[in-house]
């Protein structure tokens, strides 16, 4: 078998830590991942953005060898994930959608599990264990069933799971869906800490937020295809420039446009009592707007500037927003014990 | 080859764990043949002493190969079934990301079944001898038994698995349950053969698990017999290879569907 804890430690800096070259997968006439091309390298943390059903936890399977493509290839840490299976399994730490946790074993008891999977001899796996729950916060309920976690401490567990053997690669797939504003920035810090030790991080999430905090560089997928990709800043530049809402007093829209039109580009208003300008220096040009509309004698109640953000470039680039209500405002459930 | 053997027992330890945590998964293991064993040991004892009944010290002496015989088989079930909601929950994907030939996942989950068809024929040991039944063979008898359980046990576990991995449904594989029993009432379980009508006497004497039954009771009842334990081997063997081709089978179907 491959080789216990093969994946431990930075790779060759030379082979992207994942390279996929027109991947996909047909489920019969369905094509779910429609050629997917992209590369993450050594020490990067990559975000798979898109909404449900977009194909990334097609993807996210293929990659760690849980499902095999039906065209295209992929190498994780220089492994094909077909040819070489055994020795991406042996390179990769896997967090799957929805936990995937025994509500029967302690918490211990599954990563002990875990780390006999992985070929650590016991001593060896049973260290890990401590470090490791003591690292996620259980140390002091890796004795209770599993059954009994909270939702932020089932993903710690996972995650802590995923790690046992140190692996080169890590796939969090979704780790926060569902999870409550603490547990979630809990699980980010994690992220970034693994990140700065070298642990190269495939993260794919439907929440912008998550992609723009946490990812050194951003996939875009739609319909099984990537739609964008690139850093998010540079993403984020090429929809456009910053632009300014304002909110008047009194209504007097059509005033108010013809002395912003003198300053920026207007934008089409979302309701009767705003008014948007798109402008070129951001933050420095409020002033001159602000003067320009108290010359003209025009009350202003509130102004923003607003910034594009990753769900725009997903507007421009697949017509339709990313995030929907029930999926950017999804409940938030109770904060654990 | 070391590592696959650690993660066998771990596998198989966890699944033990797992059967003994679940009580729905333990109840039909043991407390179901139990309840049967004693209403028809109390009800239909007077079978011995019919025409043709082969000779026995008690029905309960007769009846210990069924009761094991029905425990083991619906270990297998429970055991896929507990493998089935495992690939519900995603659990089994944990388990298939990991750097261990997929056979060890399976081998792993019939470790813990076949501890469980150990478990059975201890306890139905215990239960009969505690109750007055001999074994006519002695230790030697007793050993023969329980490894045909076991071995037994292993082998229905193994197509158990098999259909938990097709169908990854915990519903299909429990909807076996009334077929495990179907089975077993057209064995010679819990009636000899030669006393049945037909056509469930032509059935019964070609069932597998009838042969299997007949390996387990004989060293109970009488002296140990080259035949029946040879037939017995050769029925098991049988299901062990059904089981390993549907196993490979569905195991690569697992991985074309995801």
């Amino acid at each position: 078998m491959a080789a216990a804890g093969a994946g431990r430690g930075r790779g060759d800096l030379s082979v992207p830590a994942i390279a996929v070259e027109g991947l996909e997968r047909a489920f019969g006439e369905i094509l779910a991942v429609r050629g997917v091309d992209l590369e993450v390298d050594e020490g990067e943390i990559y975000g798979f953005l898109g909404p449900n059903g977009a194909g990334k936890t097609t993807t996210v399977r293929m990659l760690t060898t849980l499902l095999l493509p039906t065209g295209g290839r992929a190498t994780v840490a220089g492994h094909d994930v077909v040819a070489e299976a055994r020795a991406v399994r042996a390179s990769i730490g896997v967090a799957l959608q929805e936990a995937a946790l025994d509500p029967l074993m302690t918490g211990r008891e599954l990563i002990r599990l875990q780390a006999t999977l992985q070929g650590l001899p016991t001593a060896e796996g049973r260290r890990r264990a401590d470090d490791l729950l003591e690292r996620v916060d259980l140390a002091a309920a890796a004795d209770r069933r599993v059954g009994g976690y909270s939702g932020g401490m089932k993903r710690r567990l996972d995650l802590a799971a995923a790690l046992v053997h140190e692996p080169r690669v890590l796939f969090l797939d979704e780790p926060t869906t569902g999870l409550d504003p603490v547990s979630r920035k809990t699980i980010w810090e994690e992220v970034r800490a693994l990140n700065d030790e070298g642990t190269t991080v495939f993260l794919t999430t439907q929440y912008l937020e998550e992609a723009d905090q946490l990812a050194d560089n951003v996939g875009i997928i739609d319909q099984g295809r990537i739609v964008a990709e690139g850093t998010p800043d540079a993403l984020k530049a090429e929809i456009g420039n910053p632009h300014i809402q304002l909110q008047l007093a009194d209504g007097s829209i059509d005033a108010a446009e013809r002395v912003l039109a003198e300053i920026g580009r207007l934008l089409p208003p979302t309701d009767g009592h705003t008014v948007l300008v798109e402008v070129e220096n951001g933050a420095g040009d409020i002033p001159r707007v602000v003067r320009a509309l108290d010359d003209a004698g025009i009350g202003v109640e509130s102004l923003e500037l607003v910034r594009p953000t990753l769900d725009d470039v997903f507007v421009a680039t697949t017509g339709h927003h990313l995030e929907k209500e029930d999926v950017a405002d999804a409940p938030a459930e109770a904060v654990e014990a | 080859m070391a590592t696959n053997l650690r993660v066998i027992r771990a596998l198989g330890m966890r699944s033990i764990r797992q059967t003994f945590r679940r009580p729905q998964l333990m109840a039909p293991i043991l407390v179901f043949p139990t309840l049967l064993l004693a209403v028809q040991t109390g009800g239909a004892g007077g079978a011995v002493d019919l025409p043709g009944f082969p000779p026995v010290q008690g029905f309960l002496q007769f009846m210990l190969a069924g009761a094991m015989m029905q425990s083991l088989m619906l270990a297998g079930n429970s055991g896929g079934i507990a493998f089935a909601v495992d690939i519900e929950m995603g659990f089994t994907d944990r388990l298939f990301a990991a750097p261990v030939p997929r056979y060890t996942i399976v081998l792993g989950r019939l470790a813990g079944v076949a501890a469980l068809g150990f478990l059975s024929a201890v306890w139905f040991f215990a239960i009969g001898l505690a109750f007055g039944a001999e074994v006519h063979s002695g230790v030697a008898g007793v050993l023969i038994a329980v490894f045909l359980v076991t071995a037994t046990a292993t082998a229905v576990g193994g197509i158990g698995a098999a259909i938990a991995l097709r169908t990854g449904s915990a519903s299909v594989v429990q909807g076996l349950f009334p077929l495990v029993l179907v089975v077993l009432f057209l064995s010679s379980a819990f009636f000899p053969v030669d006393l049945m009508i037909q056509p469930a006497r032509a059935i019964a004497e070609y069932n597998p698990f009838s042969f299997i039954v007949e390996g387990v009771r004989t060293p109970i009842i009488a002296d140990v017999d080259a035949t029946d334990l040879l037939e017995a081997l050769l029925a098991i063997a049988g299901i062990v290879v059904l089981g390993l081709v549907l196993s490979v089978r569905a195991l690569r179907h697992r991985l074309r569907v995801g």
